[in-house]
């Protein structure tokens, strides 16, 4: 395989998982990597390099239609992205202390929990009723827009949330993925801000996470420009055609779908890994 | 103290706006030095074979801002690539430092601060040798 077909395959691959995560709202970057290690033969440090910078074209791209929508809080991304820029710098220096083994053995756990949360539908749960002291002083609280016109909520517990962030940052500048699943789960179910202001605002700090870790992958030479080209080019052509679908598609079936092929690469992650074959 | 009002604080919903912008052009403009220096790169390396199963690190001129802009005529089309890469990386940062902006001029000091870390935490990332 010459480098011209080698990068049209990359390009494919990237352009169906980009594809695939807008439609399903889970993102594409966590597929990619698995895929160019185990089907290609890649070295993990290169593929997590070339994914994280998808990752933040993808958020950007996304983010820019979002914020305009009037979803995503930008003081809560704001205030959250202290711990995941943090976590994010801590996150990449240990991927380099760390061999490719257990890298993919902690990839794999991570892949197979993203596989699980993404086959299970989140709840309408009612807003957050009591806003924590530290949500008032630091002026979370918002309003988003509803049919009925703006409905505002109220945000708690900020100091856990605060700590799952660093948490999400961290995996995500160790795996070079967005780590949306975490973040969400951070603002859905520990603060209690509405689900949808969770997922624009998680989108909106994924770009600002990936990029903190990004410099760090730079300086260390993990990103490649031959294989990073198809991986951006590829997610995002396939991210944009994917948003322009998301109305007529079937979701709940692509849940399933998308996530028993994240749990089988996760698997096989998982397999690569305790065998020492990455 | 002499203290000047603007005439008039950005809103909220302003912000969004330019921060809407600022990443959709960030995004575009990236999306095309990498496309432009990807079809280079295909013409000239093309039919070469591709070598990623072992890990050896990049070049030193491709690992920093300084190296990609350095004068050595060394991989041009790799270096427009990874210029793009660089414009991506950057498009979140700009907006971060837009926002330390727009909250000096909304008066939000608390959120100058809380920005101000965020940005010294990616600039640190970014410039600094690791």
């Amino acid at each position: 395989m010459n480098v011209l077909e080698f990068t049209a395959l990359v390009a494919l691959i990237s352009a169906v998982a980009g594809f695939l995560g807008a439609l399903t709202g889970l993102g594409g970057g966590v597929v990619i990597t698995p895929a160019m290690v185990l089907l290609l033969g890649v070295d993990l440090h290169y593929a997590i390099g070339a994914t994280l910078v998808s990752v933040i074209a993808t958020s950007s791209g996304a983010a820019a239609a979002y914020v305009r929508e009037g979803f995503s809080n930008i003081r809560i991304g704001m205030f959250l992205e202290i711990a995941t820029t943090v976590g994010a710098v801590c996150g990449a220096f240990a991927a380099a202390r760390i061999s490719a083994s257990a890298l993919g053995i902690v990839f794999g756990v991570v892949l197979l929990y993203s596989a699980w949360l993404s086959t299970r539908s989140h709840g309408t749960r009612p807003p957050g009723e009591k806003a924590d002291s530290l949500a008032t002083r630091l002026r979370l609280n918002g309003s988003y827009p509803t049919p009925q016109g703006p409905k505002s909520y109220q945000v708690s517990g900020v100091k856990t949330g605060f700590g799952l962030m660093f948490v999400a940052g961290t995996l995500s500048g160790l795996l070079g993925i967005g780590s949306g699943a975490v973040k969400v789960i951070a603002m859905d179910r520990a603060m209690r801000i509405p689900f949808k202001v969770s997922t624009t605002t998680s989108n909106f700090m994924i770009g600002v996470t990936a990029a903190a870790s990004a410099g760090v992958y730079l300086n260390r030479g993990y990103i490649d420009p031959g294989l990073t080209m198809p991986v951006v080019l590829g997610v995002l052509g396939g991210s944009v055609l994917g948003a322009r679908h998301l109305a007529g598609a079937r979701t709940k079936a692509l849940r399933w779908i998308f996530g028993g092929v994240v749990g089988v690469l996760a698997l096989e992650m998982i397999y690569s890994g305790l065998t020492g074959r990455l | 103290m002499v203290v000047r009002r603007a005439k008039a604080p950005l809103s909220d919903q302003e912000v969004d706006e330019i921060i809407g912008m600022l990443l959709r052009w960030g995004v575009v403009l990236a999306a095309a030095v990498v496309g432009f220096g990807g079809f280079w790169y295909l013409v000239r390396y093309g039919t070469t074979m591709p070598d990623y199963h072992v890990f050896h690190g990049e070049p030193k001129d491709l690992r920093s801002l300084r190296g990609i802009f350095s004068g050595s005529a060394a991989l041009p089309c790799r270096k427009i690539i990874q210029f793009g890469i660089v414009l991506l990386i950057a498009t979140p940062v700009v907006r971060v430092a837009f926002s330390v902006v727009a909250f000096f001029l909304q008066r939000d000091r608390a959120y100058v601060v809380i920005t101000l870390i965020v940005l010294s935490v990616l600039l640190f990332s970014l410039l600094g040798k690791h």
